[in-house]
């Protein structure tokens, strides 16, 4: 017993319930949480993922706003010479390709990466606690609540925003924006050997198109809520957010317990 | 019965000299994309088969495409074609009327028992037990299944029998549907538009004929040949559109320069179709080359996807007609002003506890 520094009265898996039973802290994360009050959260291609999918997303919502709506006819030079619908395309084709190749690495991480690396590719739609925990955070949302819980990963509702927005929403815009692509590659090109499929499901490229740009619109929707509550919690809650996002370190307030 | 002639029998009889026919026979090879060492063996197919009797029946529709299909740029094209498909059967085309066109209707299918292909311009409407199109004192649903028993295969012409068009476009009051969706059981080529290009009709027809098979076929079952790439793909006015230079207005001087009529709604570049190669009218010109956009009449609902003149399709199943740009920043804009009003409170109540714990 001496040669123990810190010593417990209940053990880690007796207290944060909360966090534990939404299936995403880890035991050692809540013994990390006690003695250090920082947990190691995201591993560098995690981060490293984060920041060039948002600077991709950021081109392709700008340069997919342009091509349905392109900027005023410009006379520059001959059309020979002049490269301004192409340039915006190439942009957009050219990210859309690093986010593919991005997405697909962050698929890769979530099997090679640590328990948190896996978090918003699925939702525990069988842990009953998980929706409780939910309907907690809705209520500190709507300002039922006088604080917030400790999370080490996502919260819960945070976590629904990213599978519907980021996994699958994702999923969606590389599936329509791939189908797109293969068109102007043409039948029996690479792109067209994948996604062509695509277009003989939805019959019309228009009806493609629109259902591609919807999806760029959900996006800008998240991108708010999300911009939004980093900064919020950041401020509000009990632990730290845009700074994990650079360093990986989740960092706590508080020593308390729920 | 006699033996049925070739194709180069009723050519000949028709005066068409053997110079004429390995003209034809080399246009046709052209036209389908096939090299020169197919002109001896379209030739050959042709002396020595033969012809291939064709049953043509019209359902809801406006002829428009029988109207493309007897105006085929090649006059050559067009006599051949009509003379070497026997086409024994079209009750808009046929001398017959009457009792008589329906006898000849029952004898070529009696007579020809698998063997006929069955072309079918306009779709049969499905509601009232397919009441709102009657020829001959029947549905013509029920002509269609009768007719298509038998057939070999089966060519869908046009927008309406390959995916509805018009009378098919929300909320299809008599149930209009597409000849796939009725005849599940017979191979059928789709050869879309409203109507067709007639060289894409009687390209078709030919490359059937002379090599017995359907041509290759995309996801959707047309011809690749034809419908393999987007008018955008091929528009003359292409660069225009990678320059970034647009028609604004129908009278400004953009569209006097023939600039790009991407912003004017053009759907060049949805739509699978052959007329910024082939062309119309003898290869005269086509949409674009007019100054107006491409309408996409050659893709599956066109009618359903907003206004010809629109870049933006209008979605309705939002109640009030929107675009994706109106739809997308009214939620945006809600959900920006709903954060602004969330991060307002926040503060407030923030600055609350701040006081209530000091």
């Amino acid at each position: 017993m001496s040669d123990k520094i810190f010593h417990p009265a209940r053990e880690s898996h007796e207290i944060f319930k909360a966090s534990r039973l939404t299936g995403d802290a880890t035991l050692e994360d809540l013994d990390s949480i006690r003695k250090r009050t920082s947990v190691y959260v995201y591993e560098a291609p995690v981060r490293l993922w984060h920041w060039i999918n948002a600077a991709c997303i950021t081109v392709l919502i700008v340069t997919g706003y342009f091509i349905g709506r392109p900027l005023p006819s410009m006379q520059i030079a001959e059309a020979y010479d002049q490269f301004v619908m192409g340039y915006i395309r190439f942009a957009h084709f050219a990210a859309a390709q690093v986010l593919t190749v991005g997405f697909f690495g962050r698929i890769y991480w979530a099997f090679m990466g640590n328990h948190h690396a896996k978090q918003m590719f699925y939702i525990p739609l069988f842990n009953r606690r998980f929706w409780h925990e939910l309907i907690f955070e809705l209520r500190w949302y709507f300002f039922l609540e006088r604080e917030p819980k400790k999370y080490v990963g996502h919260n819960p509702l945070a976590q629904i925003a990213m599978f519907f927005f980021m996994t699958l929403g994702l999923t969606f815009m590389l599936i329509t924006g791939w189908a797109l692509y293969a068109e102007g590659a043409g039948q029996g090109s690479l792109p067209d050997m994948a996604m062509g499929w695509v277009l003989g499901l939805v019959q019309n490229s228009q009806r493609l198109h629109t259902l591609h740009h919807l999806g760029m619109w959900a996006i800008v929707v998240f991108m708010i809520i999300h911009i939004y509550a980093a900064i919020r919690e950041d401020i509000m809650s009990r632990q730290s957010m845009v700074s994990t996002m650079i360093s990986g370190h989740r960092t706590f307030k508080d020593d308390r317990v729920e | 019965m006699g033996q049925i002639e070739t194709f180069y029998d009723v050519m000949r009889r028709q005066g068409i000299t053997r110079r004429s026919f390995m003209k034809y026979c080399s246009l046709t090879a052209a036209a389908l994309g096939l090299g020169p060492a197919f002109v001896p063996k379209i030739a050959h197919a042709m002396e020595t088969k033969p012809r291939t009797p064709v049953i043509w029946v019209h359902g809801l529709e406006c002829t428009c495409c029988s109207e493309s299909f007897i105006r085929s740029a090649h006059p050559l094209a067009k006599d051949v074609v009509l003379s070497m498909i026997s086409l024994d059967y079209d009750d808009t085309l046929m001398a017959a009327a009457g009792h008589a066109a329906e006898a000849a209707f029952e004898e070529t299918i009696q007579k020809y028992k698998g063997n006929y292909i069955l072309a079918v311009e306009g779709n049969p409407p499905m509601n009232e037990d397919g009441m709102y199109c009657i020829t001959g004192g029947k549905p013509f649903v029920e002509k269609l299944r009768h007719a298509a028993k038998d057939a070999k295969a089966i060519i869908s012409w046009g927008a309406c029998a390959s995916y509805g068009c018009v009378q098919a476009a929300a909320p299809n009051p008599t149930r209009a549907t597409p000849v796939h969706k009725v005849i599940l059981d017979k191979p059928i080529i789709k050869v879309p538009g409203c109507p067709p290009i007639a060289e894409v009709m009687t390209g078709v027809i030919t490359y059937m004929l002379t090599f017995d098979r359907f041509p290759e076929l995309d996801r959707q079952g047309r011809p690749a040949m034809f419908y393999g790439q987007r008018i955008h793909d091929k528009c003359y006015r292409r660069p225009h559109f990678d320059a970034g230079q647009f028609v604004e207005h129908w009278d400004d001087e953009n569209a006097r320069k023939g600039y790009c009529l991407y912003k004017m709604g053009c759907k060049g570049p949805t739509t699978y179709n052959a007329c910024s190669t082939v062309r119309w009218n003898e290869g005269v010109s086509f949409p674009i080359q007019s100054g107006h956009g491409c309408i996409g009449c050659s893709e599956d609902g066109f009618w359903d996807q907003g206004s010809f003149y629109d870049r933006l399709t209008n979605i309705k199943q939002f109640g009030i007609e929107a675009t994706a740009d109106k739809i997308g920043m009214t939620a945006a804009g809600a959900v920006g002003g709903a954060v602004a009003v969330h991060a307002a409170i926040s503060a407030l109540k923030r600055a609350q506890k701040k006081t209530e714990e000091a």
